[in-house]
């Protein structure tokens, strides 16, 4: 069945990274016609608020709101930053990589559109050290865009100046948590801080900042070139417009596939990735990335979008799924991310620092044949003494949740390391 | 080995783009374990410390946070294999296998010729082409085992 695409249509030119190409396709458009067409800020927020865009880094908190929340320039006279969070690496996720490898120039548009509206003064695009090429694209176009007079000085003669930057994280899962960013974006160690004081208020170095996922901000300049009604033409009407869903794990072809928002995860494994690999049968499926709690085959007919997968009692996420087969132990998973949250925890909180570890070991005390009568109950017991609201940032909650999702579906799993260590060790 | 001139004047126009200087110390931590012999020694800590106005402890509190810094020598070549849940359901561990078979280097440790350092690695980000690895930084995705001591092997 085919649907209205727009997010991945330029990455499929060659050379899609460039000026020349970008511009040829209608790159910087959107940032023209809000110049020309006089739009005030408030009315490019206006926009994004009716567009009804939910934030794509996994929370999904409506963008538009998100921006109206810096304060107002008249009475705080401060320094105004957003910070782009490019530090994709909720596992299973892999679409921002994509957008700033093959189009970074509708990624600088949708900075500027952004930066207009909240009248910012500069941009920092936070991306994770591993993504060299991503990076060194972003730069290039970057570097083009200024060039152009596109970036920095009196955009497109226009009289509005920002700049944006480029910024290289190193390897940290906390630092896609948007304090535990900005702290490391100032040089220090990824800690994310206590909120409140939330970002608006004080951001990086204590000043007005929205920190914003990659795909939200590369939905803005389509928004505002082809209107906020358009936008809604496609989706849910509580999640609206095309998502970037990336599918791996155990499928015939997994990628990275432009949807709308509210497909059934069936159409989307089925249709679009081919169905479950080798002819098997599914067993299980993470709708959103590994912080999201595991369902169960049944359920695959769930609508992908933020209030359904919340009625299924998960989280829509980032959109990543993982699809698991009707062979694969679910145990096994839970101990690979018992044993990512633990490497991943900053250690500022104890109920993370400390649970996300016994967690792992009890996992793979079950795992090794030497799991004991009450493990399955200490498990659910200790990670609901994780989340929520127990710790600062909630790392700790990501680290819970699954555990219980996969308890709470595949019990028997875990009851089956205790009463049948052999089979489990085979 | 000390910053050499060419990296204090890169540092210089790195620092241009952030209100306080600070802000520069992890990316410039990346550009002193690339042309400073692939780690982060205790001079380098000490000079960046000068160069930045921290205290060393500063910089190593810093250096330590991110998996992404060495702190103790590696060998030549770094081979991160990706350890995370998309990789493992599409054989990671058998990438590893050949990765620790090619290089005779234990996860988290150096071969004995110091050509190669192996490591286990937590999501990269390219979940899609599942099973990968990163070499000296480069990303090499849907891999099959018999990929690992060919694009190893292909390395002067």
């Amino acid at each position: 069945m085919a649907h209205e695409t727009y997010l991945l249509d330029r990455s499929k030119l060659a050379n899609s990274h460039t000026l020349e190409v970008a511009r040829a396709d209608g790159a910087y458009a959107a940032l023209r016609k809000v110049f020309e067409s006089s739009m005030s800020p408030e009315s490019v927020v206006e926009e994004v608020k009716k567009s009804g865009l939910r934030g794509r880094g996994g929370a999904g908190f409506p963008t538009g709101l998100k921006w109206s929340f810096m304060p107002n320039h008249e009475s705080d006279s401060r320094t105004r930053y957003m910070a782009l969070n490019a530090d994709e690496s909720e596992p299973g996720t892999c679409k921002d990589r994509i957008l700033m490898r093959e189009d970074p120039h509708c990624l600088i548009e949708g900075c500027l559109i952004a930066a207009f509206a909240m009248r910012l003064d500069a941009v920092y695009i936070y991306v994770r050290g591993e993504y060299r090429l991503p990076y060194d694209r972003m730069q290039s176009a970057l570097d083009e865009a200024r060039e152009a007079g596109i970036v920095g000085d009196n955009i497109l003669g226009s009289g509005y100046s920002c700049e944006i930057h480029m910024h290289k994280g190193a390897g940290a899962y906390i630092c896609g948590e948007e304090t535990g960013l900005m702290e490391s974006l100032e040089g220090k160690r990824g800690h994310p801080r206590p909120k409140p004081p939330f970002p608006a208020g004080f951001g990086l170095w204590g000043q007005p900042t929205t920190v914003n996922n990659v795909e939200s901000i590369f939905n803005v300049p389509f928004i505002l070139a082809r209107g906020a009604d358009w936008f809604r033409t496609m989706g849910t009407e509580t999640s609206p417009g095309n998502f970037l869903c990336g599918i791996s794990g155990h499928v015939e072809r997994p990628g990275v596939y432009e949807v709308p928002l509210g497909m059934s995860a069936r159409a989307i494994v089925e249709d679009l990735a081919g169905g479950v690999w080798k002819g098997r049968s599914l067993k299980a499926w993470f709708p959103g990335g590994s912080s999201t709690g595991v369902l169960p085959a049944d359920m695959l007919d769930t609508s992908m979008d933020h209030d359904s997968v919340k009625a299924a009692g998960s989280m829509f996420g980032t959109g990543a799924m993982i699809i698991l087969d009707e062979t694969a132990s679910v145990v096994r998973s839970a101990l690979i991310l018992a044993r990512f949250y633990e490497h991943e925890s900053c250690g500022q909180c104890s109920q993370c620092r400390e649970g996300t570890e016994w967690q792992e070991q009890i996992i793979n005390r079950l795992l090794s044949g030497r799991g004991k009568s009450g493990d399955v109950e200490l498990l659910v017991d200790l990670s609901n003494g994780m989340f929520p609201g127990k710790t600062i940032c909630a790392l700790s909650d990501a680290a819970a949740i699954p555990v219980l999702a996969a308890i709470k579906h595949f019990r028997g799993e875990f009851e089956a390391c205790i009463s049948s260590p052999e089979e489990v060790l085979a | 080995m000390a910053l050499t001139a060419a990296l204090k004047a890169e540092f210089d126009k790195l620092c241009t783009k952030y209100p306080h200087r600070r802000a520069g110390l992890i990316p410039a931590l990346h550009r002193c374990q690339e042309e400073l012999g692939g780690w982060i020694s205790p001079e380098t800590i000490t000079d960046c410390a000068e160069y930045f106005e921290l205290e060393p402890v500063e910089v190593y509190s810093v250096a330590s946070f991110y998996p992404m810094f060495f702190l103790s020598p590696v060998g030549q070549h770094v081979v991160s294999v990706c350890r995370n849940i998309s990789c493992d359901l599409r054989g990671a561990s058998e990438i590893t296998n050949a990765a620790r078979q090619h290089t005779g280097a234990a996860c988290g440790e150096s071969s004995e010729d110091g050509r190669f350092y192996l490591e286990e690695v937590e999501c990269q980000g390219a979940c899609t082409s599942a099973p990968m690895m990163v070499v000296d930084g480069k990303y090499h995705e849907d891999l099959e085992p018999a990929d690992v001591a060919r694009i190893l092997g292909e390395i002067q």
